[in-house]
Formats: structure tokens, C-alpha cells, sequence
């Protein structure tokens, strides 16, 4: 099973745009180790930055992705830019805007927004941006062979379409 | 409108410092693309990319087509490699499609492997240069 790292998807246009959720909750174990308590310094669970970078590039891939209706193997292949400027904690949501810059038959390049939502405030605050590039794998092989199927877009991103009301694109 | 040269040639150097993470003292005319400035396959996309961006305007966009600028699809064609080199129906294609780069030394070896060192920035350059002329 491939590790999710976005609960919905709440807005798609399509070749376009694509936009994503992620609840972060104290039940999510590696929230425990990042950080855990050290000594006099009390615990301090943050979503470590690396795997909001990795929320972003399934929330994009999805949408690079869909612009071919998933026939190609989209693979994450370079991250021109990721910064992010502030810290999401346990009860807060995160926010994923990917847009499509350009599209090629060999892979696609995208920008993306990362938000995070504070219950207490109800406000958005923007809290990060993207630029990640994906490759249409079959198309840069470099002699090397994949599996037929298409084993990047699996059962888990079929089940976050589908429960997000966007299952036929993958049809 | 033609764009000078040296205006060329800035947005090329800008286009590789942001795509390779090179020092602009390395990008000189002479470089290559992957030995001196150390771009890899994924990263000629990158710089494909950012290059239309940068010479698009409002009125005109600059789309480079697949293979327009990096040959593609052509090594697996046998047609035009055989045998790790390129066949005379390969170096005919490549001189008709890339005039921007200078195939003088390649046309003795003609391996495949040295491919990539044809692509230097001059070659960049040139070939907006010979783009924008359409």
C-alpha cells in the first residue's frame, strides 16, 4: 500500500489545477518522534516539512497525471523549489494548490501553494511554495524497462479520486 | 522583434543557474551542458521549460517542440543508431534538426555516448537565436 500523505481533494480544473487536504492529528505516530521530548525540552510533534513536500508532489502528480488520464507513468523526477516558512502542528490543515505550468509528452512542470488552516482563527494562511517537475517515465527510459501496469497511480490514489467524487477520471 | 545577443545570452545563463545550480563564472559559451555544468536527464526538460518562459511574450509564445532542441526518440530507432552509433540516415537528421549545434567533431565517432557533449551553452544560445529568426 502506498503511503497517502493528502485525506481529499477539494477542487479540480481540469489540465489545470487540482487542490488538496491534509488533516494533521496527534493520532499519526511519527508526529511522536518529530520531535519527542528531549531532556528538559518538552515534546514538540510539528509535520515534518519533508513529508508536506511529499503531500504537494502526490497532490500535483494526481493532476499532472489526470491531463493524460493517467496512461502515463507520472514519477516525481526533480524539485526546482520548496520553501516553507512556517510550521503546521496537530489540529491544523493543510492546504495543497498545484497548478500546471506546462506539459510535454515527456513529463509536466508544476507550482504549487501550501496553506495551512488554524481552527481557532478559521483564516488560511499561506505558508509555503513548489515548483516540482515529473516525468513521464515510459517516455525517458534510457533503455531501462518498467511493468506495463501502471503501478504509480495504485489502488490508494484510486481510492482518494474516488472518494473525492473524481473516480472517473481514472475509468 | 530580434533580441540581441548578449540579451540571449543573459536569460540563457539565468535559465541554467536556476535550473542546474550553476555558478555564472562556469556558464561560458564553451560549457557543456552535462560534463561542465552537470545536468542530467530530467533537468534537460527543466531547462526546456524554463527557456519558453523566458522568451514568451504576451504577443508570441516560445513553445519548443519534443526534439526541437535535444534529440529524442532517436536512439532507439534503428535507423538512425546502429550499434551504439549513428547511421548516415541518423546524422542527416540530426544536422536538418539541430542546426544550433556544431556537429564538425562528431561526425568522426559518431557514438551515441558523446551526444550529450554536443549541447553546450553557445548551442542554447544558438538556437533561440535561429528560433526566433523564424
Amino acid at each position: 500500500m502506498r503511503w497517502m500523505w493528502i485525506d481529499t481533494i477539494v477542487a479540480y480544473e481540469p489540465d489545470r489545477r487540482l487542490v488538496a487536504i491534509k488533516n494533521v492529528s496527534l493520532a499519526e505516530e511519527h508526529l511522536h518522534e518529530h520531535f519527542a521530548a528531549d531532556g528538559a525540552l518538552p515534546a514538540q510533534p510539528v509535520m515534518p516539512a519533508s513529508l508536506m513536500i511529499e503531500g504537494m508532489a502526490q497532490t500535483a502528480g494526481i493532476l499532472a497525471g489526470s491531463v493524460r488520464r493517467f496512461r502515463e507513468k507520472v514519477v516525481l523526477a526533480k524539485i526546482q523549489k520548496a520553501e516553507i516558512t512556517a510550521d503546521v502542528v496537530p489540529g491544523q490543515c493543510i492546504r495543497y494548490d498545484a497548478r500546471i505550468e506546462r506539459v510535454d509528452p515527456m513529463g509536466a512542470g508544476t507550482s504549487g501553494t501550501i496553506e495551512r488552516l488554524d481552527h481557532r482563527t478559521g483564516a488560511w494562511e499561506k505558508i509555503g511554495e513548489t515548483e516540482i517537475m515529473f516525468s513521464h517515465v515510459d517516455q525517458n527510459m534510457s533503455g531501462l524497462a518498467f511493468p506495463e501496469h501502471n503501478f504509480v497511480f495504485s489502488d490508494s490514489f484510486r481510492n482518494v479520486l474516488r472518494a473525492s467524487g473524481l473516480g472517473h477520471l481514472m475509468d | 522583434m530580434a533580441i540581441p545577443r548578449a540579451e540571449i545570452e543573459t536569460k540563457v545563463s539565468e535559465v541554467l543557474e536556476s535550473a542546474l545550480g550553476a555558478d555564472a563564472e562556469d556558464i561560458v559559451p564553451t560549457a557543456i551542458l552535462t560534463e561542465d555544468l552537470g545536468a542530467e536527464s530530467i533537468d534537460f526538460l527543466d531547462i526546456q521549460f524554463q527557456l519558453e518562459k523566458k522568451f514568451s511574450t504576451p504577443e508570441k509564445p516560445f513553445k519548443i517542440e519534443q526534439g526541437e532542441l535535444f534529440p529524442e526518440n532517436m536512439m532507439s530507432n534503428p535507423d538512425f543508431v546502429k550499434e551504439g552509433k549513428f547511421t548516415d540516415a541518423g546524422m542527416k537528421v540530426l544536422r536538418e534538426k539541430m542546426p544550433h549545434v556544431d556537429l564538425a567533431v562528431f561526425e568522426g565517432d559518431r557514438n551515441v555516448k558523446g551526444i550529450a557533449k554536443l549541447f553546450t551553452v553557445k548551442s542554447l544560445c544558438d538556437f533561440i537565436e535561429i528560433k526566433l529568426k523564424k
